[in-house]
């Protein structure tokens, strides 16, 4: 791992030492030789398909991922979304009523708002007479809203939909215990003083005991966070390279941010705060910091810790997608094709976090490409040790062949190819939000360094995974 | 058959992982030491910590022998020895096994206890060795860790554990009638405290990491990981293996402490203990409790809290000096031989000698929802195996489902399994009416009411529907295998699987074959029983086979003794004192007084006078009058919803007085009464190895204790003519027979063993 990560430490602006004892090292040439991925040519010229409809990207855009408890604490989801929605709107200027269908991504559901794409549209200025559908797949949320709307467009049904994921970490439903619940249900029944009072008399205190939602897998009980080591412990990846990895990817946040890359975001003014501008979970350390650490889920001796993993994050994404036809009727120069794309789902204990190693060849095999096709990798980045896994079981024939069902390995992605400009480590991950950034990143990098092909891949709890290809449009 | 229930609990305990005779012998090593090769262990230096690793060649399990013992101890001294290791870590490279305990074998070939007091004495010198190391050794458990290799990890300065279900700790000494010989009684009250070290010494429990974390008995867990580059198993091992090194390195450096944080209730237990009154009254009442649950019958507890008390009040030079003479008195007792002989019995008992059947039975289904019916699925579903449930009513299905859920839900609530597991076993239970499906079946059992004419419709009306290569079982207690058979297109196909209720918790599962039953029918009946967990003996077709056969008998003997004006409760204490789990009144209630009848009357048609005794009238009477058992809440006793101490149905009284006799005194002794039903049961059991139903003594002293409650410090029917004397039994069973006739006459075989000292059922 660590010849793989000298190629971007070099890029890094910050020359710290441990950088530097690495430069010692020989350069794998394999990374310099695919420096100019451009150039090269490709499987297939494009990923169009006969008689079905191109789907693209008109454009996409998120408010700044915050770490949550800062300033979107106060708000609600559909808040976040809201803003998120009227950010594309003011992006895409899309005349309202062209839009048919909108659909968002989210985890934690606020009950008040279980259908937030709906609440949010209706305040972000759309249509009411346009509909709005909220989807839950974990952390590919987004993913499964902008999915369901290219099936939506492809088959005909609709030309315009907007996709989009919210998650607000800073607040979520603690509930009254069963107990408690039942009791207050059964007194909303109570007609008589009498039937009341003898419910009342059967109150106990651990009535008011609450009920916590877990970041834990229903299935297993066990927290990712739990799950990531003990997968980081299985592959054998050391808390070194996972460090160093989480390093890499806030450096290059950092740069992107710096560099206005980043262009997706649209500021957001937060009522009774200051105006949101930048996503605040960018914080380049160093490893001597990083080391300094105590592991977060396996005590006292597991790997993964609060800087190696993603942080809980409030925010929202849009994108508007379109029929291609539709797109250029209405005057729009898209910015992607949305392509093939599949889900996989394994054993949620002990793969956990593996869906881009399935779903990496499948898609690819789907498209007719390969890995070399692939000019901007984008992987989400739930976990350092999660995203060092994958690479080592892409990288591995006897995965491939014993729990694939594969012959050969996909292979890892080249690490120059990928996610250059920071990942959920450093950039945050708001759960059902993080989809479309993915997304709108590929896109974006295609455009900004005159690639063709990206692959967006992501896992979520549950044991599922998505990717999908994202083709740039022509210049 | 609730019967051996207490010791189904106990004796699976021991199932398949305690103490097992390695079965290979190291000759080619006598020298091995100067030949600088081992065969058990073999050992590496990362960075300054010595990695041992302990792996006995051809076998599933690291035992402690003598051979292991003398490579470790070379090991450890070149550890010690040497400059550049300053820590120790000792693991096994097999997974499942870190060591399931010390060598039986190497005990039972000891002649005298003296013989065996010097193997404690050696083994409790070396694990002192491990104690005073100043080179902390740190233990890393993965899979059994039991009896002597549990008394090898406390004597390490740290301890870490797999948190799987497999990895186990617990001192099952006691299940063999001996007591942990290495130190253990010793250290153990010192590391988890008194009370938690009296429970585990003498229930011999299992206990799982992560209870055994929270006791203080490991200092860390680690948990199993799933697949990476390598199969789960074997990079869980090396991942222990690297967190233990990184311990043993952080122990040598001084930057972790051996030294436990002791929780409030832990402190407050130990400073109770601290006070030598709280300790009397601490052994008073633990002593009480085991005479009571023990009635005497088993010398070994009683020994282990006398070793610990000796251990605590006089130290630890007498405590050791106890512990090894204990140890060698109890390894020749007879109960011990009894229980020894049981447990390898049931090894035995869990391989299927009939080879892999053709074809994997995976799709099961079973015909009847009643207790046994829903019983055998809920064995069957938990094990993986695609199960359908059919019964005639949807009331009668309901009931069934319910019992299979309710025998998973009480685990979710034993924390043995999560909802998740029980609700994705749960889904292997197809439940229905019809006979949809059956011609995917691999094995159908039925498990209808008792009635040849009901089981002959049965089926025919599977055969019907089912393909050529389905098994067609027969659960019945009774009824003859060849008669169900008699209707079959396919008698080879036909087999008996006898199960005992209740199926989840009841071991044996008796097979019942007749001429015509394949082998291969056989080899797929024994393959499902033992995915089911069972210890599975197989016997020929005949009435009642022989577990049935061996207890009219003594029903027979019971009812007789009941005319003859014992109290049902009397008798039962007199049955109970003797070791059976439950009186032989309250086993009529709980088998059904219906059944009973049923049993009895047929029976007595098959094998006649033999057979005779009390009068089934009794049994009749109480049928018409509806008194049941426990099912219909009244037999001899009165039972209710929620009411623990039953009471004598006085209801009774008048039955019992018409069918008055005159007890004879000479036989009517309280140990008279107890070898009138014995001695019948024990007769009846040699004839029916005399006449093969039973191919070997093992299975009949498995199936006796497992199915029937035989008293397991007798070691069964079998073991019990060897180890009291054939010529004992056959005195006892003529002084009977001269007064009650032909029900006591011993049968030839054992008259021969009675006149040729040398026989024996075990050499």
């Amino acid at each position: 791992m660590t010849s793989l990560l000298t190629y971007t430490s070099k890029n890094l602006p910050n020359t710290s030492k441990w950088a530097v004892q690495f430069f010692v090292r020989p350069l794998s040439c394999s990374s310099q030789l695919r420096a100019a991925p451009a150039a090269q040519t490709k499987s297939k010229k494009t990923l169009a398909k006969p008689n079905i409809r191109n789907v693209v990207v008109v454009d996409g855009v998120r408010i700044p991922f915050l770490q949550s408890g800062t300033s979107y604490k106060d708000l609600m989801p559909h808040d976040l979304a809201r803003a998120a929605l009227s950010g594309l709107l003011t992006r895409t200027n899309v005349p309202k009523d062209v839009v048919d269908y909108i659909i968002f991504g989210t985890v934690i559901q606020e009950v008040k708002t279980s259908n937030v794409a709906r609440e949010a549209a209706l305040g972000a200025g759309f249509s009411d007479k346009t509909p709005a559908h909220t989807v839950t797949m974990a952390c590919i949320s987004a993913n499964q809203a902008m999915t369901t709307g290219i099936g939506l467009i492809a088959s005909g049904q609709y030309d315009v939909v907007v996709a989009g994921g919210v998650e607000l970490m800073s607040d979520i439903p603690i509930r009254h215990s069963r107990k408690m619940r039942n009791m207050i249900l059964e007194l909303n029944k109570a007609k008589t003083l009498g039937q009341r009072l003898s419910l009342i008399s059967k109150f106990r205190l651990n009535f008011l005991s609450p009920e916590l939602p877990a970041v834990a897998e229903f299935s297993t009980s066990e927290t990712m966070g739990h799950s990531a080591d003990r997968l980081a412990a299985a592959f054998a990846v050391s808390r070194l390279d996972q460090d160093e990895y989480a390093l890499r990817s806030h450096s290059l946040a950092k740069k992107a941010q710096d560099e206005g890359l980043l262009s997706d975001v649209v500021p957001f003014k937060v009522p009774g705060r200051e105006t949101v501008t930048k996503d605040n979970g960018i914080r380049p350390s160093s490893l001597e910091q990083m080391a300094k650490l105590k592991p977060a889920f396996i005590k006292p001796y597991g790997t993964v810790t609060a800087a190696n993993s993603s942080f809980l994050t409030d925010g929202a994404s849009a994108m508007l997608i379109m029929a291609e036809e539709k797109a250029l009727a209405l005057g729009y120069k898209p910015k992607a094709y949305l392509r093939d794309f599949v889900y996989v789902s394994q054993d949620p204990k002990d793969q956990l976090l593996l869906g881009p190693t399935y779903a990496t060849p499948k898609v690819l095999e789907k498209a007719g490409l390969t890995m070399n096709d692939i000019d901007a990798f984008e992987f989400h980045e739930a976990f350092s040790g999660q995203i060092l896994a994958n690479f080592k079981a892409m990288d591995s024939d006897w995965f491939a062949q014993n729990y694939m069902g594969r012959k050969t390995k996909v292979g890892s992605p080249p690490l120059e190819k990928f996610n250059n400009w920071g990942g959920s480590l450093s950039l945050g991950h708001p759960f059902g939000a993080t989809g479309c950034r993915l997304v709108m990143a590929a896109a974006n990098r295609l455009r900004k360094d005159g690639g063709q092909y990206g692959l967006v891949t992501a896992c979520a709890a549950g044991g599922q995974g998505h990717a999908m290809i994202v083709e740039a449009y022509p210049k | 058959m609730v019967a051996s229930r207490a010791i189904g609990s106990l004796s699976r305990a021991t199932a398949s992982r305690m103490l097992r005779c390695s079965g290979y012998i190291c000759r080619n090593f006598s020298g091995s030491s100067a030949l600088r090769t081992r065969t058990h262990i073999n050992y590496g230096v990362k960075g300054d910590v010595a990695v041992v690793r302990i792996n006995s060649p051809n076998s599933k399990v690291n035992t402690l022998n003598k051979e292991l013992q003398s490579e470790f101890m070379e090991v450890m001294n070149e550890i010690w020895a040497s400059d550049q290791v300053r820590s120790a870590v000792l693991i096994s490279s097999k997974p499942g096994c870190f060591i399931a305990g010390a060598d039986i074998n190497m005990l039972a070939s000891c002649k005298t206890s003296e013989e065996v007091t010097q193997i404690s004495r050696e083994g409790q010198r070396t694990f002192e060795k491990l104690e005073k190391s100043t080179k902390p050794i740190v233990a890393a458990i993965s899979g059994a860790c039991l009896g002597g290799g549990l008394e090898l990890a406390i004597s390490c300065q740290y301890r870490i554990a797999t948190k799987d279900r497999k990895t186990v700790l617990g001192t099952p000494e006691v299940l063999l009638g001996i007591l942990p010989g290495a130190g253990g009684t010793q250290r153990l009250p010192k590391m988890v405290g008194v009370p938690a070290a009296f429970d585990m010494m003498l229930t011999g429990r299992n206990i799982h990491a992560d209870r055994a974390k929270k006791m203080g008995l490991v200092d860390q867990l680690v948990d199993p990981l799933g697949p990476g580059l390598k199969p789960p198993e074997e990079r869980t091992i090396e991942y222990l293996e690297e967190v233990a090194v990184t311990f043993a390195k952080g122990l040598s450096d001084k930057k972790i402490s051996i030294k436990r944080d002791k929780g409030l209730v832990d402190k407050l237990i130990s400073y109770a203990m601290s006070i030598p009154f709280v300790r009397q009254q601490i052994y008073k009442k633990v002593e009480e409790k085991v005479r009571k649950q023990t009635k005497g019958l088993y010398p070994a507890p009683l020994k282990i809290i006398d070793v610990v008390k000796t251990g605590i009040e006089q130290g630890n030079e007498a405590g050791y000096l106890s512990e090894s003479q204990k140890f060698g008195e109890l390894a020749m007792t007879r109960e011990s031989k009894a229980l020894v002989g049981l447990y390898h019995g049931q090894v035995l008992c869990k391989k299927n000698k009939f080879g892999a059947p053709q074809k994997e039975a995976k799709h099961l289904a079973i015909l009847g929802a009643g207790l046994m019916g829903a019983g055998i699925a809920q064995v069957s579903v938990d094990k993986g195996l695609r199960t359908i449930l059919k019964d005639a009513t949807l009331a009668g299905l309901g009931r069934g489902q319910q019992q299979v859920f309710k025998g998973l839900n009480d685990k979710v609530k034993k924390k043995a399994l999560t909802s998740f597991e029980r609700d994705s076993i749960f889904s292997n239970l197809v439940g229905q009416l019809d006979y949809q499906g059956f011609e995917k079946a691999d094995m159908v059992i039925e498990a209808v009411f008792e009635d040849l004419s009901l089981k002959h419709r049965v089926l025919k009306e599977v055969e019907a529907v089912i393909p050529d290569h389905c098994v067609f079982a027969s659960n019945t207690s009774a009824l003859p295998i060849n008669e169900i058979a008699a209707v079959s297109k396919r008698p080879e196909k036909v087999i008996g699987m006898h199960y005992f209720s209740p199926v989840d918790k009841m071991q044996l599962l008796e097979i019942i074959t007749t001429d015509k039953t394949s082998k291969d029918t056989t080899a797929s009946a024994v393959a499902v029983g033992l995915k089911q967990g069972k210890v599975i003996i197989v016997v020929k077709d005949g009435p009642g086979f022989y577990t049935t056969r061996c207890l009219a008998p003594m029903m027979s003997e019971v009812l007789r003794i009941l005319q003859e004006g014992v109290e049902p409760k009397k008798l039962d204490s007199l049955t109970t004192s003797f070791g059976f789990p439950v009186g032989a009144a309250t086993l009529v209630d709980e088998v059904g007084v219906d059944v009973a009848k049923h049993v009895s009357e047929d029976l007595n048609k098959a094998f006649g006078e033999r057979f005779g005794g009390g009068s089934v009238e009794l049994l009749k009477q109480m049928v018409s009058r509806g008194f049941l058992g426990r099912k219909s809440g009244k037999g001899f006793y009165i039972y209710q919803e929620g009411v623990k101490n039953k009471n004598v149905n006085s209801d009774m009284d008048g039955i019992l007085a018409s069918l008055k006799v005159p007890p004879k005194s000479e036989v009517s002794s309280d140990e008279d009464i107890h070898y009138r039903l014995v001695t019948r049961f024990v007769n009846e059991a040699v004839m029916c190895l005399q006449e093969g139903i039973l191919a070997t003594p093992t299975e009949g002293d498995i199936g006796a204790v497992f199915g029937l409650g035989f008293p397991p410090c007798l070691g069964g029917p079998f073991r019990f003519v060897d180890l009291y004397g054939a010529q004992k039994v056959v005195d006892q069973l003529r002084r009977y027979e001269a007064a009650y006739g032909k029900p006591f006459t011993p049968c030839q075989l054992l008259i021969d063993h009675a006149n040729s000292p040398n026989k024996k059922f075990y050499q």
